[in-house]
C-alpha cells in the first residue's frame, strides 16, 4: 500500500515535471548581449511592476477575503443567502474582461463620463474621471476577480474554528477585536495567506489585463522577447526567472505555517452566526455586496445590455456547441486535478519526506507561469515523446502511428493539470494540516489501511476543502485561454477562445455574449458546490 | 468564407485559431506528423518568421503564387500575402491642419510635443512599421525619429488600435496611427458610439509627394503558407487560389475592410471613403527580417 500511493505520487509529479524543466533547461545557454538589452532597457520595468502588481494583489485580496469571510460567518443578515453565492461570482470572470468592460464604461464615450458631462456641463475635452488604465488600474482588477480566493480559503477556516475559542475570549474579557486580531485571525493565517499566494500567482501569470493597460510585467516581456524578437530562449529565460520569484513566495508561504501545528479541535460546536437586523443588518449587507458589486456586478450588466441589445439568434446556436466543450473539459480536468492533489498531499502527510515536499513546491509553480509557456513546455514534450514512439515503431515493425499524445484532447487535460494543480494542492494541503495526526494513528491501530483512511476519515474531513478546490479548478479551466488557444485539437473551440478572439480583435461588443456564457458556465458548479458548503455539519 | 470554399470544392476544411508564434511553434514540435497543411498568418513578421522555422515550403509558382504581386510574397515562394491593410496618420477632422504634417517623420518635430497616440511597441505592427524604417533609412535615422516620436507621445501606451482613435477623438492627443481596418470597422461597428467616434476621423496619406524623404505609407499583409510535410498540397493550393478569387478579396474587404491584393475588386464603402494612396515600395519579406531589430531599437528610443 505504501508503495503504490508513494510510487503513483513520484509519478504523477514527475510527469507534471517534464513540461516545466523544458522551460527550465533555457536556462544553460545564456544570451549576453540579450540579457544586457534587457537589462539596460526594460528588466527593472519588468520586475518593479511584477512586484508590485503582486504585492498589491496580495494585500488587498486578504484584506477583502478576510473582511468578507469574518462577516459572513460570524453574522446572520438579511440578504446573506444572496450574497453566499454571489461573493463567488467574480471567480468567473476573466480578468481582462473586466478590465475591457471597465475601459469602456469609464471612455470618453461611455455611459459615466456621458452622465458625468451632461449633469455637470463640462466641456467635452475635460477629463472627468482618472484613467484606470495603469499599474494601479490593473491592481484593482486584479483584487476585484481574485479576492473570492481568500475569501473560499479564509471562510473555511473560520468556519472551522471552535466557537469555544470565542467563549474563552469573552470570559476573559477579551474584546472582540483582540479576539479577532490575537486568536481568530493567527488561527486562520495559513488559510489566508494560501489564498493570497494563490491570488499573487494567477496575477504574476496574468498577460490580457497588463498587456491592455499597458504595464510592463515579466508575462508581457516573456511575450515581448518571444513574439516580437522571436528568441524562446530568452522568453523561457525569463520565465524561469519569473519562477524564481514565486519559488521565493512559495517558500515564504511555507514558512509561515512551519511552526505553527494548526490542529483543529473538534469539540464543541462551530461557530454560531449572530443574528444582526436594522441598521447593523443593512451595514453588513452592503459592506459585503460591494466587492461583488464591482467585480461582477457592473461589468456584468454592462456585458448582458451589450449582449442583449446586439442579439443574434445564430450567434447564440454556435456557442452552444462551445459551451458543452467547455463544460466537459472543464469537468473532466478538475476531477483528475482534485485527486491527483489529493494524492500528492496524502503522501506528503504520510511519509513526511523533505524530497516530496520539495517536488510538489517544484509542481506549483506551474501556475505562475503564463499559460502560453506550459503550452509550449507541453507541446514540446508531446512532440518529443510522438516522435521518438514513431521512430522506434517504424524501426521495430516498419510502421509510424502519427501522432498520438499532441493534437488529442489529453493534452490539453495535461496542460491543465500542470497548470492549476497547484491551485488543488494548496487547498488540500491545509485542509490536511487541520485534520490531526491523531486520526491517522488511532486508525492505523485499529488496522486501517492508509488508503482506507484516506477514504473513511480524511475525505470526509476534507469535504469543504476538496469542494473549494474544484470550485477555483473549474472556473479557472472555464476561463483559461493561452494553452487551450495553441494545444486544442483541430476545430474545437471553447467559450474562453471564441471570447479571446473577439475581444482581441477589439470587438468587445460581440465578445459579450461568450463572455456571459462562460459567466453562466462557471454559475452552476458555484450554485451547486455553495450550496453543499452551507449544509450544516453533521 | 470557408464554408463557401467546402460548398464549392467538396473539400473540407478543418480549423485552428490561437497565437501566432505558440501555433508555429507547435507545428514545429509536431514535425513531420503535423496535421497542418496551411498556416494563415497576419503581418509579414510573422510570415517570415516561419519560414525562417523551416515549416513553410515553397508554392507551385504557377498556382495561387502567380496571382499576387511579387512586392507581396516570398522571394523563394515560401509564402503569400492574402489582404493588404495601410497603418495612416489619423487625425479629428475639422479640428486639425493636415498640412502641418506631409512625412511621418513630421511627428519627431517639437512642434507634435504631447501629440500623438500610438499603441506600445509590443504589437507586431508598431514593429513592422518601424522595420520598414529601418529598411528604407537605416538604423541611426530610425532611432532618431523613434526618439523623438516618443518624446511627443501624449500618454504611455495602452490599449489597442481602436483605443488610439477614441482617444484622439477624446482630444487626449492631435494624430492616432492606426491600421485602417480598425477605423474601418468602427465605421461598421454596431454600436452608435462607436460608428459616431469614427464619423469624425480623418486618414491622413502622408509622404504622398514626389520630394518626400521616405516615400508611401507603410503597408503590411496578411498571407499564406504552406508546410513542409503537407499532405494535402493541392487541396491547400486550391484554397488559396479560393482565397484570392474576386469574390474571397471583395469578402475580405467588406467585412475585415482590408485591401485586396488583386486588382479590379470592388472596395468597401469605409475603405473607399480613405481616399487613394501610394504605398512604401519596400520587399515585404525585408520588413520582416529586421523585426528583431526594430524591437531593439524601440527599446532605445523607451517606446513602452
Amino acid at each position: 500500500m505504501f508503495n503504490i500511493l508513494k510510487l503513483s505520487t513520484w509519478a504523477i509529479s514527475g510527469l507534471f515535471l517534464v513540461p516545466l524543466l523544458f522551460v527550465f533547461s533555457s536556462i544553460f545557454t545564456v544570451q549576453f548581449d540579450v540579457w544586457q538589452h534587457l537589462a539596460s532597457t526594460v528588466l527593472s520595468d519588468y520586475v518593479t511592476n511584477s512586484l508590485i502588481l503582486a504585492l498589491s494583489t496580495g494585500l488587498g485580496t486578504i484584506f477583502l477575503g478576510t473582511y468578507l469571510a469574518w462577516i459572513m460567518v460570524h453574522y446572520q443578515f438579511v440578504g446573506k443567502t444572496l450574497l453566499q453565492w454571489l461573493l463567488l461570482l467574480p471567480l468567473a470572470m476573466p480578468a481582462y474582461i473586466i478590465a475591457y468592460t471597465y475601459t469602456g464604461l469609464f471612455d470618453f464615450a461611455g455611459p459615466f463620463q456621458a452622465l458625468i458631462r451632461s449633469t455637470f456641463v463640462i466641456a467635452p475635452t475635460e477629463h472627468v474621471l482618472p484613467d484606470i488604465r495603469n499599474l494601479a488600474g490593473a491592481s484593482i482588477m486584479m483584487i476585484l476577480v481574485l479576492y473570492p480566493y481568500v475569501y473560499l480559503l479564509a471562510r473555511t477556516a473560520f468556519q472551522e474554528q471552535s466557537s469555544q475559542y470565542a467563549l474563552v475570549s469573552q470570559l476573559s474579557g477579551v474584546s472582540k477585536w483582540s479576539h479577532f486580531t490575537k486568536i481568530a485571525l493567527p488561527l486562520a493565517r495559513p488559510a489566508i495567506i494560501t489564498g493570497a499566494a494563490l491570488a499573487m500567482m494567477e496575477s504574476l501569470a496574468d498577460y490580457g489585463t497588463v498587456a491592455y493597460f499597458g504595464v510592463s510585467t515579466f508575462t508581457t516581456g516573456i511575450y515581448r522577447t518571444w513574439f516580437g524578437m522571436g528568441n524562446l530562449q530568452a522568453a523561457s529565460q525569463l520565465a524561469s526567472m519569473l519562477c524564481v520569484f514565486v519559488f521565493i513566495l512559495l517558500v515564504l508561504e511555507k514558512h509561515s505555517r512551519k511552526h505553527a501545528s494548526r490542529f483543529q479541535s473538534r469539540q464543541g460546536s462551530n461557530v454560531r452566526a449572530k443574528a444582526r437586523t436594522g441598521k447593523v443588518g443593512a451595514g453588513l449587507f452592503v459592506l459585503c455586496l460591494l466587492p461583488p458589486l464591482f467585480g461582477f456586478i457592473i461589468p456584468f450588466a454592462q456585458l448582458l445590455f451589450w449582449a442583449v441589445v446586439y442579439f443574434e439568434q445564430a450567434l447564440l446556436n454556435d456557442y452552444l456547441p462551445l459551451l458543452k466543450t467547455s463544460l466537459t473539459l472543464a469537468f473532466i480536468s478538475t476531477l483528475v486535478i482534485v485527486l491527483c492533489a489529493l494524492v500528492i498531499s496524502y503522501s506528503k502527510r504520510i511519509f513526511n519526506s523533505k524530497r516530496l515536499a520539495f517536488l510538489s513546491q517544484f509542481v506549483s509553480l506551474g501556475y505562475a507561469l503564463p499559460g502560453v509557456v506550459i503550452a509550449v513546455g507541453v507541446v514540446q514534450t508531446a512532440g518529443l515523446i510522438d516522435n521518438s514512439i514513431n521512430e522506434i515503431l517504424l524501426a521495430l515493425i516498419d510502421y509510424q502511428p502519427g501522432l498520438i499524445i499532441s493534437g488529442g484532447m489529453g493534452i490539453l487535460i495535461f496542460a491543465y493539470c500542470v497548470r492549476y494543480l497547484s491551485v488543488a494542492l494548496h487547498n488540500t494541503e491545509t485542509g490536511l494540516e487541520r485534520i490531526k495526526p491523531n486520526l491517522d494513528e488511532v486508525s492505523a491501530t485499529l488496522g486501517a489501511s492508509q488508503i482506507k483512511t484516506l477514504r473513511k476519515i480524511h475525505i470526509p474531513l476534507l469535504n469543504t476543502s476538496l469542494i473549494s478546490a474544484s470550485i477555483l479548478v473549474f472556473v479557472d479551466i472555464l476561463k483559461e485561454l493561452p494553452a487551450s488557444l495553441i494545444l486544442r485539437p483541430f476545430n474545437v473551440n471553447t467559450l474562453a477562445v471564441k471570447t479571446f478572439e473577439l475581444a482581441s480583435d477589439e470587438r468587445l461588443i460581440d465578445a459579450a455574449l461568450p463572455a456571459i456564457s462562460i459567466v453562466f458556465a462557471g454559475l452552476l458548479p458555484i450554485v451547486i458546490l455553495t450550496m453543499n458548503l452551507e449544509k450544516p455539519k453533521k | 468564407m470557408l464554408n463557401e470554399f467546402t460548398q464549392q470544392s467538396g473539400i473540407k476544411v478543418n480549423l485552428v485559431t490561437g497565437k501566432a508564434d505558440a501555433l508555429l511553434t507547435r507545428i514545429k514540435s509536431e514535425g513531420k506528423f503535423t496535421p497542418a497543411d496551411l498556416v494563415l498568418l497576419a503581418d509579414v513578421g510573422r510570415l517570415v518568421r516561419a519560414k525562417q522555422m523551416g515549416i513553410t515550403q515553397s508554392l507551385n509558382k504557377d498556382g495561387a503564387y502567380a496571382l499576387v504581386d511579387a512586392q507581396l510574397r516570398d522571394e523563394d515562394g515560401h509564402w503569400i500575402a492574402l489582404t493588404k491593410r495601410a497603418r495612416p496618420i489619423m487625425y479629428k477632422k475639422g479640428s486639425f491642419d493636415t498640412s502641418s504634417i506631409s512625412s511621418i517623420l513630421d511627428l519627431a518635430k517639437p512642434e507634435f510635443a504631447n501629440s500623438i497616440c500610438i499603441r506600445s511597441s509590443n504589437n507586431i505592427y508598431n514593429q513592422s512599421l518601424v522595420s520598414a524604417m529601418i529598411e528604407l533609412q537605416g538604423e541611426e535615422a530610425t532611432l532618431q525619429w523613434a526618439k523623438g516620436l516618443v518624446s511627443n507621445f501624449a500618454r504611455t501606451p495602452k490599449g489597442g488600435d481602436r483605443d488610439q482613435i477614441k482617444a484622439m477623438i477624446a482630444g487626449e492627443c492631435k494624430v492616432a496611427i492606426a491600421n485602417t481596418y480598425y477605423l474601418g470597422g468602427m465605421l461598421a461597428s454596431k454600436d452608435d458610439n462607436e460608428r459616431k467616434i469614427a464619423e469624425q476621423v480623418g486618414v491622413l496619406w502622408h509622404d504622398q509627394s514626389a520630394d518626400s524623404q521616405l516615400p508611401g505609407v507603410h503597408v503590411n499583409v496578411s498571407g499564406a503558407a504552406l508546410t513542409p510535410f503537407s499532405k494535402n498540397k493541392a487541396q491547400a493550393e486550391a484554397l488559396l487560389s479560393f482565397m484570392l478569387s474576386a469574390e474571397s478579396q471583395k469578402w475580405y474587404a467588406e467585412v475585415n475592410h482590408e485591401y485586396p491584393v488583386i486588382d479590379g475588386v470592388e472596395l468597401s464603402p469605409q475603405l473607399s471613403s480613405f481616399g487613394n494612396f501610394n504605398a512604401q515600395n519596400i520587399a515585404l519579406e525585408k520588413v520582416g527580417e529586421n523585426n528583431a531589430k526594430a524591437l531593439l531599437l524601440m527599446d532605445k528610443a523607451g517606446w513602452k
